[in-house]
């Protein structure tokens, strides 16, 4: 459950950009939230609204997107999608993959005002 | 509470220095609530968008840059251990250092919630160790093993070991400067720990499997787990030892030296700290 002290970490990326861009309220937060970030998007729901309470981020509407996973397999040069860490290579079933995306935990865009 | 670290201000402690302080780093970072956000900006009440792309952890990937530098500049090898709680992490840590400790300075950070009893254990050997409490928190960061480094003053070409807080899911997400993140997983739990935990093993540059005297008594595959283990993470080392026989502990000693010259290689500062 380490969901809310990365909310925590998002407040404080919020506090740093409000004073370097002039803004004293967050309207909207976009997330990237990759399937492999060992990162759940429920939960990291439930600890910004409690986080951000009474900040400038208090009620800010939180979209997460979730891009898909895709791994390159070592084996067969096969670059596929995948559903977990754990998958083989949909192609020749080796275990030799390379995650290419999926582990992204990235703050994308704020609407601000 | 925290902005940086994520732990609530005293709650986290590090041992001998009352509760976790803030000031003296070169670093800055606020409070909620005391913050200049706090103040209401004039002037600027349109509202915009803000592309950022920036990483959620990039405060937390940040300290334990700073920590890498650190440890690179003063030629310190570094090892972050990670596991369950009870598969055998302090024990392992303290037979490791009454082998590695004879030849070589070494230091530990222990973290966990609360108590400092692994931290005696391996003071008990000579070893000089810090424990970091962390409360309510599940992992230990960056941020804090910058205090506690400042804390242990540290020798020049020195091993530092740090054992995280029993947790095989958040410990996997915070940097911490380390050379690399060994996972312990003892013969008492399954072997398809790999695939119930992947972040860890995936995080982990080494797997040891502990408790291996057990292994009469215990239904454990020892090439089923290794197998579970390379699904996740084909590069994984894996070591099999025994903190309480003895058996491959060697093996796990030159292991770290190994690994320790291959980070250091080509660098004459280590070669002349050592």
């Amino acid at each position: 459950m380490h969901e809310m002290s990365l909310c925590e970490n998002i407040l404080g990326i919020l506090l740093d950009e409000a004073a370097s861009q002039n803004f004293s309220k967050v309207d909207r937060v976009c997330l990237e939230v990759g399937p492999l970030s060992g990162v759940e998007p429920e939960a990291l729901r439930f600890g910004f609204d409690v986080v951000t309470r009474g900040s400038l981020a208090h009620g800010a509407q939180l979209d997460i997107f979730e891009p898909e996973a895709t791994a390159t397999c070592a084996a067969c040069g096969t670059t596929a999608v995948i559903q977990d860490r754990f998958d083989p290579c949909p192609s020749c079933g080796s275990h030799l993959l390379k995650i290419k995306t999926g582990e992204e935990l990235r703050i994308k865009e704020l609407e601000v005002s | 509470m925290c902005t940086v670290c994520g732990c609530r201000s005293g709650e986290t402690r590090i041992e001998d220095g009352a509760e976790h302080s803030h000031g003296h780093h070169a670093h800055h970072h606020r409070h909620y609530g005391t913050g200049d956000a706090g103040a209401s900006v004039p002037g600027m009440s349109q509202s915009r968008l803000i592309q950022l792309e920036q990483d959620i952890l990039s405060k937390n990937n940040s300290y334990a840059n700073a920590n890498r530098r650190y440890f690179a500049e003063h030629g310190i090898f570094a090892l972050n251990l990670v596991s369950s709680p009870g598969s055998g992490k302090t024990s392992l840590l303290v037979e490791t250092l009454k082998r590695l400790g004879k030849t070589h300075a070494c230091y530990v950070i222990e973290g966990d919630q609360q108590t400092t009893n692994d931290a005696d254990r391996i003071r008990e050997t000579g070893v000089p160790a810090l424990q970091i409490n962390t409360g309510k928190g599940c992992h230990l960061d960056g941020h804090m093993i910058g205090h506690a480094l400042e804390r242990l003053a540290t020798k020049d070409g020195a091993y530092v070991f740090i054992e995280n807080v029993g947790n095989l899911v958040c410990p996997a997400a915070f940097d911490l400067g380390e050379a690399h993140k060994v996972a312990i997983l003892s013969v008492t739990e399954g072997e398809d720990k790999p695939l119930k935990y992947p972040d860890m093993f995936a995080a982990a540059d080494v797997m040891l499997l502990n408790k291996t005297d057990l292994l009469p008594y215990v239904d454990f595959d020892v090439e089923i787990a290794t197998a579970n283990a390379r699904k996740i993470n084909p590069d994984i080392k894996v070591l099999t030892v025994s903190a309480q026989s003895g058996d491959g502990l060697e093996d796990w000693v030159d292991w770290i030296g190994t690994a320790r010259a291959e980070l250091f290689a080509g660098c004459s500062a280590t070669d002349a700290a050592e």
